[in-house]
C-alpha cells in the first residue's frame, strides 16, 4: 500500500514511540489482533487490518467455511437467484496472511486479554474486535422459539432458512396467504422486510395471481417507505397489503402448528408465514460484556471502541452506531474505519474522527431498484447525518432510472464481495 | 549539535514512516464499497484508484451542485467538504 502524504505526516507523530516496543519485526509479529465473526463487518476488517499495517498478527475466528451473504437473500426466495451466488469462503482472506481459526468463540476475559473457543484453547489479543452479527430473540415473541422457525421461517440469517422459505412459496397453491411480519425497530437491514414483500408480491403476481400478501408491522414508517409504497401502487395493487402498527399491525404471539399470527385486532392463519423477529447482538456480545440493556453495543464513534469494556471494538449489525443502519455496506465502512483507527491504538496515536457512508439498494422487482445513502461523522458521542447530504431515490423518477437502480444494485453485491472475500 | 539531532530524528521519523501504515483520509475507505478497488469487478461503477487528482475533484463537485447526473453520488458528495474532497482524490490518485 502506497502511504500518503497525509497518512505519512500523520504516522510521522506515532513513529517514534511505535518504533521502541517491536523494531524490526518480522511480518505478522507485531501486536495480536483477533477478529471474532467472518461476515462483511469482520472478514473486511481482518483484511484491512493486515493491509494498513502488515506486522498485525490478525486472527479471525468463524466456525463457518462457507458465508451465506443476507443481501440478494430475497431474489433467492423467489427464485430469481440461487443460494451458491449468496456463498462465499475465507481462502483469499487466508492468503493475505490472516490466521483462520475454525471455532466458535465461547467466551472474552477482558482483563486478561483472551478470547476462549469452542475447541477449548485460548488466544491473546492486544485488541479484539467483535462482528458477531445479529442473533434472533428467541422467545421474545410469544410462541416463535428456535422449533417454531421450522414451520415460520425468518430467513433472516440467510441460508437453510432462505431455502426453506423458497420451498414453502413453491409448495402454495395458487390462492394461498402468505404473511409476513416485521419488528420494531432496530433490527438487521431495515429496507429489507419490504424488498421481501415486493420480490415474494412480484412472484406471486407472475406466478399465482390469485394469492395474497399481507405485511404485518410492528412499526408505523419504515425505510424508504414513500419509495415503496409508490411502486407497490403501481405494480401489484390488491395483492400486497400494508398494515402499520396503528392499523393493528402488531403480532402479539405466533402459533406455528397452524402458522397464525395474533394481533390485538385479529389472527391471520397464513399459508405461508414469514416471521422476521426481534434481534440483538450475536450471543459473544453479552459475553463479553459489551451488549447493554438494549442487547446491542455501544461503541465510541471514532474508534468502534466498545463504551464498556476498552480495548474490545465492536462493529457491524451488533453495534450501535447512531444514525447508520445495521447493513452489509456499513458494516464494511465501520470495519475499515475501525481497523485504522485500532491500527493508530497500536501506535499509541491518537485516530482522527472519521467519516463514514452507506448506501443501501432494495429492489422492488427485479428490474426497479430505489436506494437510500447516507454520510456520517462522530457528533455528540454518536454517528450521525452530515447536514444535506444522504437521503433516498427521487420520488418521481423514470423506469430507467430505477431499472438503472437494479443494476447497480448487482455491481454493488459483486464489488462488495470481492472486496471482503475475493 | 542540535541541529544535528533534529535532522537524525527527522531521518528515524521518515524511515519509520515509510514502514509504518498508511491512514487514509476520512470517508475514502468507504468509497470502494461501490467503486471496485480490484480491477477484476465488472461494474458500471468506474474504479477510483490511479484517476487523476483533478478529475475526482471536478466530479465530486458536479455531483455536489447537481451539474452531473447521478443516481447516489448526488446524495454522498453533498457530505463533503472541498478540503475533504482533495484529500480523498489525492488518496486515490496515489493509488495503482
Amino acid at each position: 500500500m502506497i502511504t500518503s502524504r497525509r497518512g505519512f505526516l500523520k504516522t510521522g507523530l506515532a513513529v517514534s514511540t511505535a518504533l521502541l516496543p517491536w523494531p524490526a519485526l518480522a511480518q505478522g509479529a507485531g501486536p495480536r489482533v483477533v477478529v471474532v465473526g467472518g461476515g462483511f463487518a469482520g472478514a473486511s476488517c481482518a483484511r484491512a487490518l493486515r493491509e494498513t499495517d502488515a506486522r498485525l498478527a490478525v486472527t479471525l475466528v468463524e466456525p463457518n467455511a462457507t458465508f451465506t451473504a443476507c443481501p440478494f437473500s430475497n431474489a433467492v426466495i423467489v427464485g430469481l437467484r440461487e443460494l451458491a451466488a449468496q456463498q462465499f469462503t475465507y481462502e483469499r482472506v487466508a492468503a493475505d496472511g490472516i490466521t483462520i481459526s475454525r471455532t466458535m468463540a465461547t467466551g472474552v476475559d477482558p482483563q486478561a486479554k483472551t478470547v476462549a473457543l469452542s475447541d477449548g484453547a485460548r488466544l491473546a489479543y492486544d485488541r479484539l474486535v467483535l462482528a458477531p452479527g445479529i442473533d434472533i430473540r428467541w422467545g421474545a415473541l410469544p410462541g416463535y422459539d428456535e422449533a417454531a422457525a421450522s414451520s415460520m421461517p425468518h430467513a433472516w440469517k440467510a441460508g437453510e432458512q432462505t431455502l426453506l422459505l423458497r420451498r414453502q412459496l413453491e409448495a402454495m397453491d395458487d390462492g394461498g396467504l402468505v404473511v409476513i411480519s416485521a419488528p420494531a425497530n432496530p433490527f438487521r437491514c431495515p429496507p429489507g422486510p419490504y424488498e421481501r414483500a415486493s420480490l415474494i408480491a412480484y412472484y406471486l403476481k407472475t406466478k399465482k395471481p390469485k394469492s395474497k400478501l399481507i405485511v404485518l408491522d410492528a412499526k408505523d414508517s419504515f425505510s424508504k417507505q414513500r419509495l415503496f409504497q409508490t411502486a407497490w401502487t403501481e405494480l401489484y395493487p390488491g395483492l400486497l397489503e400494508w398494515v402499520p402498527l396503528s392499523k393493528g399491525g402488531a403480532v402479539t404471539s405466533v402459533e406455528p402448528a397452524t402458522r397464525t399470527f395474533v394481533t390485538d385486532f385479529g389472527r391471520h392463519e397464513a399459508r405461508v408465514a414469514n416471521v422476521i423477529p426481534p434481534q440483538k447482538a450475536g450471543r459473544i456480545a453479552e459475553l463479553a460484556g459489551v451488549a447493554d440493556r438494549t442487547g446491542w453495543c455501544p461503541i465510541d464513534p471514532v474508534t468502534f471502541e466498545s463504551k464498556l469494556q476498552p480495548g474490545i471494538h465492536v462493529i457491524g449489525d451488533a453495534a450501535i452506531a447512531g444514525a447508520m443502519p445495521k447493513s452489509a455496506f456499513a458494516a464494511n465502512s465501520q470495519a475499515k474505519t475501525c481497523a485504522a483507527a485500532v491500527a493508530q491504538l497500536l501506535h499509541g496515536a491518537t485516530p482522527s474522527a472519521p467519516k463514514l457512508i452507506n448506501t443501501c439498494y432494495s429492489l422492488v422487482a427485479p428490474d426497479y431498484g430505489i436506494s437510500v445513502a447516507g454520510v456520517y461523522q462522530p457528533s455528540n458521542g454518536q454517528l450521525a447525518d452530515v447536514p444535506g447530504a444522504g437521503g433516498v431515490s427521487p420520488q418521481e423518477a423514470p423506469r430507467a432510472t430505477r431499472a438503472a437502480e437494479a443494476v447497480l444494485a448487482e455491481a454493488w453485491f459483486r464489488t462488495i464481495t470481492t472486496e471482503v472475500f475475493g | 549539535m542540535r541541529m544535528v539531532v533534529t535532522a537524525a530524528i527527522g531521518l528515524v521519523s521518515i524511515a519509520a514512516a515509510a514502514v509504518a501504515f498508511a491512514e487514509p483520509p476520512p470517508g475514502a475507505a468507504s468509497c470502494t464499497g461501490c467503486h471496485p478497488s480490484s480491477a477484476r469487478v465488472s461494474s458500471p461503477v468506474r474504479r477510483l484508484a490511479g484517476l487523476d487528482r483533478d478529475a475526482t475533484v471536478k466530479a465530486m463537485q458536479d455531483f455536489r451542485s447537481g451539474q452531473r447526473a447521478a443516481t447516489v453520488m448526488d446524495r454522498i458528495a453533498k457530505g463533503f467538504s472541498d478540503a475533504e474532497v482533495q484529500a480523498i482524490a489525492a488518496w486515490f490518485a496515489s493509488q495503482k
